[in-house]
């Protein structure tokens, strides 16, 4: 019998305002010890905390962005953003940081990890998770 | 009397900003600040809302929670003006009274 579940950490709240961005990152990364089927998805100002360019320097705050490029390396590669939260911030796909993995099955392939899916995408991947923690 | 007015959430997430610019009369100052400064970008369902505002009132931004976010100052609607700290106690100074949207 496989103990593997299906995790599903919602990101719905922008970076810095609140902590519960840095917590999800903290969370999530903890978790991917633990050798489950994890997917992360990035809805509403969610989609903020995946900007590029990132530079808290004048705010006195650690800037946590450069961490979601580590998930790959924990293969954490179902990376999920909500398109229509992207087209009501004015935002595109480019205006997000670069996130890869490697597959070890294809020769250690560099593929993205961000995929923009649709809210109805969304609902039904939803739907098959085992645990969503939301933040 | 001139009032500055602080709005430090996003307006996709909350109301405030829509608040503030209701009550905001003419002559009046809105900063945005931490995740205000969503508030402050073109091209986002809130844009048009600011927008209008902008005849009115002034709108200001911090430099530093833009910055901070990956904000580029290209995205900011025309005529929106960005603020360092030192800007931020000129404004606060500059005017009677200071309404802190949270």
């Amino acid at each position: 019998m496989s103990n593997v579940k299906k995790f599903m950490y919602i990101n719905n709240k922008a970076p810095y305002g609140t902590i519960y961005a840095w917590e999800s990152l903290e969370v999530v990364l903890i978790g991917a010890a633990f050798d489950q089927d994890v997917s992360l998805m990035f809805t509403g100002d969610g989609v903020y905390q995946l900007m590029k360019g990132q530079d808290t320097k004048e705010v006195g705050i650690k800037n946590f962005s450069p961490t979601y490029a580590a998930l790959g390396d924990y293969d954490i590669n179902k990376i999920y953003v909500e398109k229509e939260s992207l087209d009501a911030r004015g935002l595109t796909v480019d205006d997000l940081m670069h996130l890869v993995w490697e597959d070890e099955d294809e020769d250690w392939a560099e593929k993205d990890s961000i995929k923009v899916v649709t809210s109805a995408e969304l609902a039904e991947i939803l739907d098959q998770q085992d645990v969503v923690l939301s933040f | 009397m001139s009032i500055l007015h602080t709005v430090n959430k996003s307006p996709l997430d909350r109301t405030t900003l829509k608040s503030c610019l209701n009550l905001a009369v003419k002559g009046a100052s809105v900063l945005l600040i931490e995740d205000g400064v969503y508030g402050a970008v073109s091209g986002a369902e809130s844009t048009q809302m600011v927008q209008d505002a902008m005849g009115d009132v002034a709108v200001y931004v911090l430099g530093p929670d833009l910055k901070a976010r990956g904000v580029d100052e290209s995205r900011l609607i025309d005529g929106v003006k960005v603020v360092d700290y030192d800007g931020f106690v000129d404004l606060t100074t500059d005017n009677d009274t200071v309404s802190a949207w949270v």
